[in-house]
């Protein structure tokens, strides 16, 4: 099934465009890496796609224009992971994870027995369940992003858009997200991650989308995808890909002359 | 003792204190009138001097102080919760400024010296508009930033035209009665005022308090609340809309109280996890219960002299505001 479906899609900030006319389908299943240079506009694309930055085209999730969709409907076909990893109270770790249940509940109803249980297995799959009670801006930058992505987990939706979600983890951190990010693929959601390390991205996505200048420029399977020529005409660099026995190996090596 | 019980009992001890607050308010004053006899007077219908009294002065003055308090705090507790900001406060959109305004004009032009109700009706008028001004100024999508600077501009422009009434005060008295004024008092109202601010406060307050989820949500960040679901736009009209209407009609009646919406907040926060939607009730409550003490207060300390009750509020609150910035000058930049 066909979980988000943009077409023609043009955006600007600004007044300068950003996007020129992009289109793509994702379907449920799939592991989808964003990939481009600064400013090509992936965090512009996935903003747009949740409604955030106004947009001309037609953007369809599970089916439905997204545009006639109330937003409480939309955020329960949709989490969104923003970059900027903010908390702006020290409120515990539980209670923002529970804020994830938001668009499944009535305006003043209370959490549930079912609430509770996504709410329970959130943090346990996110391994932050041993320090729940503990205020969420005394944590460390990497449980700070277990605790977030905890918090979209909780929000249950098919379609995860996730705007780097590894920056600034440890490669411990960075290869358990990517991980769990497949597992989710695997039991038929949908993820959509913006991404620059190459190397995971070839590593773990299913497939890659090459964005460069508003536009795509490449669509398909990681070893598609990234060639020694498109590295070198869309990021300017020279890089050494391979093969190992964990998969492709992407390492850039040099500014292209 | 879980995160809820403990909610739960923080708001049974306060609305406790806010009831024996409001009782005490009923007490206290110049006229030496036993604790029995005056709350039978309270509800009797003979027109005795003690009914007098406590019918005409004193529960105007306890009901005031118990609706500001509790808007001061619940109007701070929204706004430091919609602007990510601890050190919002219920003035910060303009509205006491514009309000006081409102008032000095009436005072200024005889207004409220021909028609009773004129100063209150002026200040409200005041506040309204600078909500105008500040929602136009900042645009249906304008974002918290642009209303903080919206308001520092309206609350500059109001503050410029009152000094520049009193600068052209035809004489000294108009002028003094114009400084009292703003300093901020409950003295002498009645239940005219009440039943003037009284709709307004209630309107702001059902905004205000339907904000809970929005601003929990809103902890996560702009983008991240809009993306669950969390309709900006709404959250920003209630926001303004309900400070305005319940500060507004508070500033009509008593002048502008300050302190109390910014340090209240601030002091119950840890009480309640941080949780802005709990904050909510528990600062309305927290906030009567510091003003019903602060109005008490004025009475015990100085009675005869009048002393003003934004002097009480302003003299406790300013040295906690010191203290405040001190405490947190290491997470503002």
């Amino acid at each position: 099934m066909t979980l988000l479906a943009i077409d023609q899609l043009h955006t600007s900030l600004g007044g300068k465009p950003v996007l020129h006319g992009l289109s793509l389908a994702v379907q449920e299943g799939e592991f989808v890496g964003l990939i481009g240079p600064n400013g090509a506009g992936k965090s512009t694309l996935l903003r747009a796609a949740l409604g955030l930055i106004p947009s001309t085209g037609k953007i369809a999730i599970a089916g439905k224009d997204a545009a006639a969709m109330p937003a409480k409907e939309r955020a329960r076909h949709l989490a969104y992971l923003p970059q900027e990893r903010e908390i702006g109270w020290p409120v515990s770790v539980e209670m923002l994870v529970s804020l994830g249940r938001a668009p499944h509940r009535p305006a003043f109803a209370g959490l549930d027995a079912a609430d509770t249980a996504k709410i329970e297995e959130a943090m346990r799959r996110m391994e932050v369940d041993a320090f729940r009670h503990r205020p969420a801006t005394d944590l460390s930058g990497g449980e700070k992003a277990r605790v977030l992505i905890a918090r979209a987990l909780a929000q249950d939706a098919p379609l995860l858009l996730a705007d780097e979600p590894t920056a600034g983890l440890d490669p411990s951190h960075q290869i358990t997200l990517m991980r769990l990010f497949a597992q989710l693929a695997a039991e038929g959601r949908d993820v959509v991650a913006s991404l620059h390390d190459l190397g995971l991205a070839a590593r773990w996505c299913t497939r890659l989308i090459l964005i460069d200048k508003g536009r795509i420029v490449a669509d398909g399977a990681p070893r598609e995808v990234l060639t020694a020529a498109r590295l070198r005409s869309v990021y300017g660099v020279e890089a050494y890909l391979g093969e190992t026995q964990g998969g492709m190996l992407v390492m850039p090596l040099d500014v292209a002359s | 003792m879980s995160e809820t019980a403990r909610y739960r009992l923080l708001l049974i001890v306060l609305g406790a204190a806010t009831f024996i607050l409001f009782l005490l308010s009923l007490t206290v004053g110049p006229a030496a009138l036993a604790f029995t006899d005056s709350i039978a007077a309270l509800f009797s219908s003979k027109a005795g001097a003690i009914a007098l009294i406590m019918q005409e002065i004193r529960l105007p003055r306890a009901i005031l102080g118990l609706m500001i308090g509790a808007t001061l705090g619940l109007s701070g507790a929204a706004l430091q919760g919609y602007l990510r900001n601890p050190l919002a406060e219920p003035g910060l959109i303009g509205v006491s400024a514009t309000a006081s305004l409102g008032a000095v004009i009436a005072i200024y032009t005889g207004f409220s010296a021909v028609f009773p109700l004129g100063l209150p009706l002026a200040a409200l008028a005041g506040a309204m508009l600078a909500v105008l001004v500040v929602q136009a100024m900042a645009g249906m999508k304008g974002g918290a930033l642009t209303i903080i600077l919206a308001g520092v501009a309206v609350s500059s422009f109001a503050g410029a035209m009152t000094s520049l009434a009193l600068n052209l005060s035809p004489n000294p008295f108009a002028a003094l009665e114009i400084m009292f004024w703003m300093l901020g008092s409950l003295t002498d109202r009645s239940m005219t005022h009440v039943w003037l601010a009284a709709p307004f406060m209630v309107v702001g307050w059902v905004m205000l308090a339907s904000l809970g989820r929005p601003l929990d949500t809103l902890t996560l960040g702009n983008d991240a609340a809009a993306s669950m679901g969390v309709d900006m736009r709404r959250v920003q009209f209630l926001a303004v809309f309900g400070t305005a209407a319940s500060v507004g009609a508070a500033t009509a009646v008593a002048g502008a109280i300050g302190f109390v919406g910014l340090v209240v907040p601030h002091i119950l926060r840890p009480l309640v996890g941080s949780r802005p939607s709990r904050l909510l009730p528990a600062s309305a409550l927290g906030g009567a219960c510091v003003l019903l003490a602060a109005d008490i207060l004025v009475r015990i300390i100085a009675p005869g002299k009048d002393l003003k009750l934004g002097v009480l509020t302003a003299i406790v609150g300013a040295p906690f505001f010191l203290w405040l910035v001190y405490r947190t000058r290491r997470n503002l930049l």
